[in-house]
């Protein structure tokens, strides 16, 4: 016969769950961060190596990159907006500031795909020196973290608007805003390195 | 007594073989246990030191590791003859930390102050303390042969390289292809050869000799083919040498280079009679700015 | 015609099928075995059953027992290679040109290192890390089960990518860290090298993804009352080893994306021109590389540590201490990366730091080392073959220890880099303690995975043979480095006197070679005698982690109640006491889920499309994996309840059926 025996506690199993996903994705958050970390180094090294091509000072347009910024940053404002909603269990903010976030963040990576447009065909591509492939490159893979993070923000908003705000739905927007605010984070510092520091020629 | 029998005639066959290989290999050209420089002996030196410094440590591990496996084996605690303690909790001893963690700390202590030093004195780029003024060879890496300059002496070299006994030499070293390395183990060290940059090596020969010289970063189809030879001789065979390589049939122009620059292996020693000027600059430089050819 | 052919084909064509004997033999052989096993399968109508219980398994012992197949195939399959390098330099000296032409012996070294460190190490840890761990914390699963059956698919379509390269293609001749300008477009124009980039990028995604999985197990996934100090040294060096994936396997992926980027994209980060550094792909790669060496050797210290404890039935000596050490090792693996490249030229003061910093790791290591003997000293030593495998290390791992702390001193460097006494310098650490000591491990825990143990009078002819071996194979090559030869050479003039060592060292791979045949033997023949040697209890060792508190083989529910822990060495606690950790509960367990799979055979088409330029598989295959992972977003009930009611029966249907084996 049994011993001692115990029923499952569902909403503590919940809760464990939760905090395990937390840690698992501030962790991949940390390894993002390695990664970018790597980029910022060729970046470093390879700022000067415009062979004989146009450098950072030559290139960047400040204001257009100023404009830039700020739908991103807007764009985690609204993200907060969104989560704090997410806390009130308003569903239908929930869904407009999501709506809002992604508005924005498309705006960002249009900008930034038009810029690179532009460049490229100006000659100034990835291929021109060791300088812009690092460039398009850093800047590229944050602008690839952010067509993620739209793909994710679509089909979370997607499932909250079928399904409600369950727990597992608030999980996930949670992280989405973690990982949002992250990639505005790395932004700033792509913002200084790159842009301002090209700009004043450092 | 089987046992102790057959275990006692697998250790004479292995001393019988180590004796065998180590009289086969006291035989043999061991480039790095004979230096022909000072740059190869001060190499040596270290090596025969860290060895010692090491052996401090390792020679007692090894016999702690014998005896304390021979001795509390399973059998040894059930034969009664021995009173083998069995203390399945003694599992720390500030006393035994202290030793281990102390004694190797020192000794990785002593020997940090002397790689400090060593590396130091042994810069492949610092120049090495003579009277006698240097000679420059630049050295140039191609698939799949070494390019020999002399840009004082105006000739140029494929594959054998003569320097004069006792003389520093300058080697300024480059690569026309991928990342190889230049490395003449009797003389000493190694720097690698990287296209774009120009790296140094500093050697000198304290004895007469030909010394093997060996491509040392894997470079491609013919990298086992480009091994090459540094001859150490006195000053006047030296001259000999470059008097001879003057009255080369062929020059080093840039067609010349470009030609031989093309891939091929197992090249012969070849000479040319005079360089084009500022050729190893030209070689170095032509891939910091565009220039037809060089985008890859 | 032509555009559709290009849209489909990339630069794939005829031509991609091997022309040289030897590799087209060795496509062959592996397309052949393929195709057998496939028919084998299908004849014996296991398909169902492959899927079911193998293939969409979330089960981390089913999941490391996947990873220690694969990986075991592919130490045959680099093996194989190392016997034909030996075979190349042994013979291959003055006139004689050897069995292999360059560009075979450069493929050959190159996939050798590669699927050594990548596919055979690799797979080996996560194995058991999968198999063990979780039961060393007191618990059933991994924190990520999906993530974790993810990651081994993943390593698996790398597994898949880089034999796929001995049948429709070439591989990389630009040895197993592909340094530019060799690896760019110019030098290398075929698909080898991005073979390498694409098994890598797709095997590392995995590696990075388990390495997140298993630091939040172990964070995480402790049973009650275990906390950190009472955890098995084990867990400590997988979470030490883990750590050290986090932070440099995203390393690992810059360099690769970048160097395919040149190649593909005409970008210049490391062409010799162009604004191109190549010296930066050297710091870039072994900024993981050296951490990555390390990842591979602490598990494998964890394992001494668990069978030192054990056999010599005694505690582990300096738990403290171990912890220390391992965190000690881990901080400076990321200080020393430098010393890979000490005659690249960086200067007296940056050699010597990183010189110095290499060095100190000798320290911690040495310490690790001298807990271990201490454990046997005073113990009661039970030379079983892990004894044996942990000797063969002692001796062998020192000695290479030795020479690493030569290596450190820049100016020796200078001497020996590349040469072959950094190769046998290298292969003494990874084969001593990584190989000896998963392969310790594996006949470790193989009671606790099939409920009975290999023999092990074999097993110590295998650990002989291994070790043995490793003297011959190697030793001759620290005295070839010091006699002037260089690394990964495919011929050398007759006058040098190399040849009787490289003869020597072949005779060491032979004998390696039939160590690892005995291995086969030692499994033939305890499957032949399971019944004579099954673990009744599950217990095999009288072992003191929770591990050996469960039957054997380990139920898919593990523990029927989860163990409570007060001290460390619960279950030897537990036994000295006469008490025994019992109850049923209700479970949550994962449901099967063929996601993984397929995302793993999309990444296998990706990485194939990259390779051959086939863009609209590649975009697909993006698009397919994007789909699978909404999908599994979309899965609400991902778990199932089993009722406490159940694990019971369950729990007595075995007991009745291990008492009928029993009988």
């Amino acid at each position: 016969m049994s011993e001692v025996t115990t029923t499952l506690d569902l909403r503590r199993v919940e809760a464990e769950a939760t905090s395990k996903t937390t840690l698992g994705f501030w962790t991949y958050l940390m390894t993002d961060c390695v990664l970018f970390a790597a980029l910022f180094a060729v970046y470093a090294v390879q700022h000067g190596n415009t062979f004989g091509g146009p450098d950072g000072y030559e290139l960047f347009k400040l204001p257009y990159v100023l404009v830039e910024t700020l739908v991103l940053l807007i764009s985690s404002f609204t993200c907060g907006l969104a989560l704090l909603a997410l806390q009130k269990r308003d569903k239908t903010m929930v869904l407009t500031w999501l709506a809002v976030t992604f508005v924005l963040g498309a705006v960002f990576l249009g900008m930034e795909l038009s810029e690179f447009h532009a460049m490229a065909a100006e000659g100034n591509s990835w291929r021109r020196s060791g300088f812009l492939s690092s460039y398009f490159t850093l800047v590229g893979t944050h602008g690839l973290h952010i067509t993620i993070g739209l793909i994710w923000m679509a089909v979370a908003g997607t499932l909250a608007w079928k399904k409600g705000l369950t727990a597992s739905i608030h999980k996930r927007l949670t992280l989405l805003g973690m990982f949002w605010h992250f990639l505005d984070v790395v932004w700033i510092f792509i913002f200084t390195v790159v842009y301002l520091f090209g700009s004043l020629h450092l | 007594m089987k046992k102790r029998r057959i275990l006692l005639g697998i250790w004479l066959v292995v001393a019988v073989f180590l004796a065998v290989a180590g009289w086969y290999i006291s035989r043999r050209s061991l480039p790095i246990f004979q230096p022909a420089g000072p740059v190869g002996h001060k190499e040596l030196n270290l090596i025969l030191f860290t060895l010692s410094l090491a052996a401090i440590v390792v020679i007692p591990t090894y016999a702690i590791a014998v005896i304390i496996a021979m001795r509390y084996r399973e059998e040894n605690h059930t034969k009664a003859k021995k009173r083998i303690k069995y203390d399945p909790d003694f599992d720390h001893s500030r006393l035994f930390e202290a030793i281990w963690w102390g004694i190797p700390i020192i000794i990785i202590g002593v020997l940090s102050v002397v790689t400090w030093n060593s590396t130091h004195t042994l810069d492949p780029y610092k120049p090495l303390a003579s009277d006698k003024k240097p000679l420059t060879i630049q050295v140039v890496a191609l698939d799949w042969k070494w390019l020999f300059i002399y840009p004082k002496q105006h000739v140029a070299s494929v594959n054998l390289a003569e320097i004069p006994v006792g003389v520093p030499v300058d080697f300024h070293v480059t690569s026309d292809t991928i990342m190889n390395s230049f490395w003449v183990p009797a003389l000493g060290g190694q720097i690698y050869a990287m296209p774009g940059m120009d790296t140094q090596l500093h050697e000198q020969a304290d004895k007469a000799g030909s010394f093997m010289g060996s491509p040392a970063n894997i470079a491609g189809h013919g990298f086992s083919r480009m091994d090459f030879t540094i001859k150490a001789t006195s000053q006047d065979g030296f001259n000999a040498w470059v008097k001879q390589a003057r009255h080369a049939p062929k020059q080093l122009d840039a067609a010349a280079y470009t030609a031989l620059a093309k891939p091929s292996e197992s090249v012969p020693v070849t000479y040319y009679a005079d360089v084009k000027h500022d050729l190893y600059n030209d070689i170095v430089m032509k891939y910091m700015t565009p220039q037809s050819g060089t985008d890859q | 015609m032509i555009g559709f052919a290009t849209e489909w084909l990339g630069r794939l064509s005829w031509h991609a099928f091997p022309q040289a004997t030897v590799t087209r033999g060795a496509a062959i052989g592996i397309v052949l075995g393929g195709l057998i096993v496939l028919a084998l399968i299908t004849y014996f109508h296991k398909w169902r059953w492959l899927w079911r219980e193998w293939l969409t398994t979330q089960d981390p012992k089913r999941i490391g027992i996947m990873y220690i197949i694969v990986s075991v195939l592919m130490l045959l399959r680099a093996g194989s290679d190392a016997l034909m390098m030996r075979a190349q330099q042994a013979t291959s000296v003055g006139t004689h040109t050897g069995p292999f032409s360059p560009d075979t012996f450069q493929q050959v070294f190159s996939a050798h290192g590669t699927i050594m460190i990548f596919f055979v190490a690799m797979g080996l840890m996560f194995g058991l890390i999968n198999l063990v761990l979780p039961q060393q914390l007191g618990n059933r699963d991994v924190a990520f089960p999906f993530m974790n059956a993810l990651s081994f698919w993943l390593f698996t379509a790398g597994m898949l990518l880089i034999n796929m390269s001995l049948v429709i293609g070439e591989f990389s001749a630009a040895g197993w860290l592909a340094y530019p300008p060799l690896s760019e477009l110019k030098f290398s124009p075929g698909v080898g090298v991005d073979y390498w980039i694409w098994s890598l990028q797709i095997a590392g995604v995995g590696s990075l993804m388990s390495g997140i999985n298993f630091l939040v197990t172990i964070l995480k996934n402790r049973c009650k009352g275990m906390t950190m100090m009472k955890m098995p040294v084990f867990a400590w060096s997988v979470f030490g080893s883990m750590t050290l994936v986090a932070f440099s396997f995203p390393i690992l992926t810059v360099a690769l994306t970048l160097l395919y980027f040149d190649r593909t994209f005409g970008m210049h980060f490391f062409t010799a021109g162009g604004g191109g550094n190549a010296m930066m792909y050297v710091n870039l790669i072994w900024a993981w590389g050296h951490p990555e060496v390390y990842i591979l050797v602490l598990p494998a210290f964890g394992v001494y540590s668990e069978i030192m404890a054990t056999f010599s039935r005694k505690r582990l000596f300096g738990y403290t201490s171990m912890v220390w050490a391992v965190w000690g090792i881990v901080f400076l693996s990321f200080t020393v990366w430098l010393h890979h490249f000490f005659t690249m030229g960086a200067g007296a003061d940056v050699n010597s730091v990183f010189g110095i910093a290499t060095m100190l790791i000798a320290i911690p290591t040495g310490v690790k080392i001298f807990n271990w003997l201490f454990t046997m000293y005073r113990g009661r030593i039970r030379f079983t073959s892990h004894m044996v495998w942990f000797m063969g290390f002692v001796f062998l791992f020192v000695s290479g220890g030795v020479t690493g702390v030569m290596l450190a001193v820049p100016a020796i460097d200078f001497q020996v880099h590349n040469s072959l006494f950094l190769v046998a310098h290298f292969h003494t650490m990874v084969v001593t303690g990584v190989v000896f000591g998963y392969l310790a491990a594996i006949s470790y825990w193989f009671p606790k995975i099939t409920g009975f143990r290999l023999h092990d009078g074999l097993g110590k002819i295998v650990a002989w043979c291994w070790s043995v071996g490793f003297v011959l194979a190697f030793f001759p090559l620290y005295a070839l480095g010091f006699m002037g030869a260089t690394r990964r050479l495919d011929h050398y003039d007759a006058s040098l006197g190399w040849q009787p060592l490289f003869i020597v060292a072949a005779i060491g791979a032979l004998t390696i070679a039939t160590g690892v045949v005995f291995q086969i033997v030692q499994l033939i023949v305890s499957i032949w005698q399971r019944n004579e040697r099954r673990d009744i209890t599950g217990d095999a060792w009288d072992g003191r982690t929770l591990e050996w508190s469960t039957p054997s083989p380990t139920p898919f529910y593990v523990f029927t109640k989860t163990p409570v822990v007060t001290e460390r060495d619960q279950f030897w606690a537990d036994k000295q006491a006469g008490t025994v950790q019992r109850g049923y509960e209700d479970i949550l367990l994962p449901k099967n889920t063929g996601v993984p799979i397929v995302v793993g055979g999309l990444a296998l088409l990706v990485g194939f499309g990259a390779i051959w330029h086939i863009w609209t598989l590649v975009v697909l295959g993006l698009l397919g994996i994007v789909m699978a992972i909404i999908v599994r977003a979309m899965n609400d009930e991902p778990e199932y309840i089993l009722t406490a009611k159940e694990v019971e029966r369950l729990e007595n249907a075995r007991k009745r059926k291990l008492k009928e084996v029993m009988a």
